[in-house]
């Protein structure tokens, strides 16, 4: 079959469910309650993520056989966070208003504990093809989640989607406002994340209870 | 690989040749986008200028500057003085104060020296507008803004932006349901005492229809970027207080 081989497939598939870095392997926590208050800054994050993890996944995987073992850690942290300011200082000279949109993330990115877990556990043990794939999967993965729990939280934290009013106006009371809803403030905070990212791993584990560790 | 890769010395030489290549990679980037990067920030600085007289393209709720191939332009057009500002009120022409740093500024002040506060005349229409840049802290990093106001202290326009706010919390700062409650908000009392506004939580009027009560309404889950925006209102344009006393006089 095509470009890809049945395992390779499976490196880009399995993240998005089985072995997904947010609710499997509990990755990239912080950064998923951090900024899915919005949608569309769990999409921003999301494609940043994408791009940094391919790219550095191929770095490390290239220099995987030179890198000295006892100082990989940094190492991994010098090239993803040499990565991130180069593609900002890029993105501030040639597209100022994208980069104003990312400037935020930035911080979020390099400290993405996503990154580092999948440099230290796939990269520097695969060559760069495969570790391009894994980078490009767990990334998907990621933003899947961040999307989902950005869903929820606008929806009936804000009742806007992409910024876009979905449930009427809650001042002026039109819309689903006008039969007394009201817009749930707490869904704005970061530990309601944490909860609806628990409801998925629970909702996910019921599904494939094979995911369930005595 | 023949090389043994555990070994002090190769540990070493590996550290010390990644520093380099890394350092002189990221140096290299740096400098030679520095003048693109300078120059975007200089557009930015006058479309967020011109943004708090009117002159922008915005649509019903969005933000939209004038473009960048324009602004130069726009900017010489409408902006009729530049001005630095004496904490004693007197002022002097200066016809690049608007690169005047803000955050350079408050530090040497803070260091004991003298501030220079850098005010915008803008004239549209027959109206004239005094425009401030202010600065200040949110909750993760710095915040800063342009206030324009009429001679009597008024906001007629405010622009906020952020470094590093939450988005979706702190960042909101930046949206046009916020800023656009400034429009209209009184800085002065009415025996002329600075007042400032502050970003309020439950001051009973979401809609923002008095506008005499020195308070908008602050945004749900960004209680230290809101208290940030009213710090920088009060400590930055209090200075400009004199100024405004001497204008009023010159006027009358």
């Amino acid at each position: 079959m095509g470009l890809l081989s049945k395992k390779d497939a499976k490196l880009i598939t399995d993240p998005l469910a089985d072995n997904n870095p947010i609710t499997i392997q509990v990755l990239g926590i912080c950064s998923a309650l951090a900024i899915t208050a919005e949608l569309k800054a769990s999409l921003v994050m999301g494609i940043a993520v994408l791009f940094v993890l391919g790219i550095g996944n191929v770095v490390i995987s290239l220099m995987r056989n030179i890198i000295p073992s006892k100082i990989r850690i940094i190492v991994q942290l010098i090239v993803v966070a040499s990565l991130v300011i180069i593609v900002d200082q890029v993105l501030k000279a040639y597209a100022y208003e994208l980069s104003k949109t990312l400037s935020v993330f930035v911080g979020l990115i390099i400290t993405n504990c996503i990154i580092m877990g999948r440099f230290e556990a796939f990269a520097l043990g695969n060559g760069p093809w495969k570790a391009f794939l894994d980078g490009i999967g767990n990334a998907f993965g990621y933003a899947v989640i961040l999307l989902i729990v950005g869903f929820f939280r606008e929806l009936l934290g804000s009742g806007t989607l992409f910024g876009i009013p979905v449930l009427g106006d809650p001042i002026e009371k039109t819309g689903l406002y006008s039969t007394g809803y009201e817009n749930n403030g707490f869904m704005l905070m970061p530990p309601m994340a944490l909860i609806i990212v628990g409801l998925i791993i629970w909702v996910q584990r019921s599904r494939n209870t094979t995911l369930i560790e005595d | 690989m023949s090389t043994n890769t555990d070994t002090n010395k190769y540990t070493i030489l590996f550290a010390i040749a990644m520093v380099v290549i890394v350092g002189s990679l990221l140096a290299f980037t740096a400098s030679s986008l520095k003048p693109n990067i300078q120059e975007n920030e200089r557009m930015e600085k006058q479309q967020n200028i011109l943004y708090v007289m009117g002159i922008n393209e915005n649509g019903p709720t969005d933000i939209k500057f004038i473009g960048t191939d324009k602004v130069a332009g726009e900017f010489s057009k409408y902006i009729s003085k530049q001005l630095t500002i004496n904490v004693d009120g007197s002022s002097k022409e200066n016809t690049e104060a608007y690169l005047i740093d803000v955050k350079k500024e408050q530090a040497k002040a803070k260091n004991g020296g003298t501030r220079e506060l850098p005010l915008f005349v803008g004239e549209k229409e027959g109206q004239t507008f005094y425009i401030i840049p202010i600065r200040g802290k949110g909750l993760w990093d710095a915040i800063w803004g342009y206030v324009a106001l009429d001679e009597d202290m008024v906001v007629q326009g405010a622009f906020f932006d952020h470094a590093a706010e939450t988005p979706g919390l702190g960042a909101n700062i930046k949206q046009r349901y916020f800023m656009d409650d400034f429009v209209g908000e009184k800085l002065l009392s009415d025996s002329g005492d600075f007042k400032g506004i502050t970003v309020a939580k439950g001051n009973n009027d979401p809609k923002n229809l008095t506008k005499d009560d020195y308070e908008v309404d602050a945004l749900a889950g960004a209680t230290i970027t809101g208290d940030g925006v009213s710090a920088m209102i009060k400590s930055d344009l209090k200075l400009y207080l004199p100024y405004f006393k001497n204008l009023k006089n010159q006027l009358n």
